[in-house]
């Protein structure tokens, strides 16, 4: 057995889950799909004092279209969200996004709110959810609140989670008319986490993208809003001198980091080369 | 402090009640207290692939889950799979297509070729590549995976099975 040993609990409301969390404060982790936290007690990089398994909480696994938009529970198996027929039309960024997400046998475990409240800085549904602009619904003991996406996540594994909180779903507002989505990502192997990854959502008119948002995944601390790369392109016909300026503009936006996969500079290389083939399939047919 | 815990579960099958400390890996629950040595363990991080087992079903990693987790659950092991007669006619074409050398990744493959071709039997290179991504083969470098999962794909999609 490679992991410290825990106490195990498995609450199954969630008044139970606030009362452990309590009970615990900063000693107990909550489990949800498991597919970062066990190879992290695999590795004994975590070795928390009880494992707080949520994976049976009622309700909290349905895909539901509302009068809000389509919301995800925090629960729903990252394959069943690829695999969920409203994805296509109510979140066609997610649904593009999904097959990156690890492989088909952690996928089948994996959570989406898992994912979200994990905040792997190159995680890919944390920059879809931010260029979505999508609404966080958390949970506490007083009550529930709703965090916008954009002010959720702080850093390297790090949300706008406060203790005793637990993410229940997440609601993506109704695709307004025109607007298109892309997701895509560079990575040595299907399946890794991405070098660099780009969530683009975008209102196309006329061939033109009217209104950017662009988020980077890989490429910071936290997903990374390339504002000053959506200005250029906004209200602009796609040649290749603007593409260029893209690319330029792109440098000011990000500053990436280096580590064993990449290093900076092949970082920025590779992004300019992503948002040069997102912008292009954004605008195409 | 005792913090085992009492689960019970199918497995293949059969049912089992066992006690088991919350650490426990799923599959080492399988290997150590059931002795079913089919699932193997390699990177126990998620990354390889050879611990692949179901659970109700679904395709997951035996590293990745505890044991505890599947209290209740219906699991299932290349051994139950494999003597149900599921997927002969994969074993059948890993064999006829030298898909494998020293078999450690074997069972994770087969259960994992079996999920690809539940899915979709006519399923091309490309997405049959994709769904191997998560799991590693040391020997044979995938070509031969790949043909002969295509080769069972055919044989079921072409009505044969």
């Amino acid at each position: 057995m490679k992991p410290a040993p825990f106490v195990y609990h498995r609450p199954a409301t969630l008044e139970e889950a606030f009362d452990l969390l309590e009970r615990y404060g900063p000693e107990g982790r909550i489990l949800a799909g498991g597919q970062s936290l066990l190879p992290a007690l695999n590795m004994r990089l975590a070795t928390p004092a009880a494992v707080i398994d949520i994976n049976r909480l009622p309700g909290l696994g349905a895909i539901r279209l509302a009068p809000e938009g389509l919301v995800i529970g925090a629960l729903a198996r990252q394959d069943a969200v690829e695999r969920s027929p409203v994805m296509a039309q109510s979140a066609p960024l997610i649904a593009q996004a999904m097959p990156h997400v690890g492989h088909l046998a952690t996928r089948t475990r994996g959570t989406f709110g898992g994912s979200l409240a994990q905040a792997d800085p190159a995680a890919e549904l944390p920059a879809c959810v931010v260029a979505l602009q999508a609404t966080m619904r958390v949970a506490r003991r007083a009550g529930t609140q709703e965090i916008p996406a954009a002010q959720f996540f702080r850093g390297i594994y790090t949300t706008a989670l406060a203790p005793g909180e637990i993410l229940i779903e997440v609601a993506v507002p109704p695709i307004a008319p025109g607007w298109r989505s892309v997701f895509d990502e560079l990575a040595r192997r299907h399946g890794d986490y991405a070098l660099v990854g780009l969530a683009a959502h975008c209102r196309v008119s006329d061939g033109a993208v009217a209104d950017a948002r662009l988020v980077f995944t890989g490429v910071g601390l936290a997903p990374v809003r390339a504002s000053r790369t959506e200005a250029v392109v906004s209200g602009r016909r796609l040649d290749p001198g603007v593409l260029a300026e893209a690319g330029r503009a792109l440098e000011g936006d990000l500053d990436p980091p280096a580590d064993v996969h990449a290093s900076t500079a092949l970082r920025r290389h590779l992004a300019r080369a992503l948002l040069t083939r997102v912008l292009t399939r954004l605008v195409g047919n | 402090m005792d913090t085992s815990l009492e689960i019970s579960l199918t497995v293949n099958g059969v049912p089992v009640r066992r006690r088991v400390e919350p650490r426990l890996s799923l599959v080492d629950f399988l290997r150590y207290e059931l002795e079913l040595t089919g699932s193997h363990v390699g990177c126990e991080h998620g990354v390889c692939g050879a611990c692949t087992v179901r659970v109700d079903g679904e395709l997951v990693r035996g590293c990745l889950m505890l044991a505890v987790q599947a209290d209740g659950c219906r699991v299932e092991t290349i051994e139950g799979v494999a003597g149900t007669g599921e997927i002969f006619d994969l074993q059948q074409a890993f064999a006829e297509e030298n898909a494998l050398q020293c078999g450690a990744c074997t069972p994770g493959l087969l259960l994992t070729a079996q999920e690809i071709l539940r899915r979709n039997p006519r399923v091309d290179e490309a997405e049959i590549r994709r769904g191997l991504s998560g799991n590693y083969c040391r020997c044979t470098g995938y070509h031969a995976i790949v043909q002969a999962i295509r080769k069972a794909g055919a044989g079921r999609a072409g009505g044969t099975r």
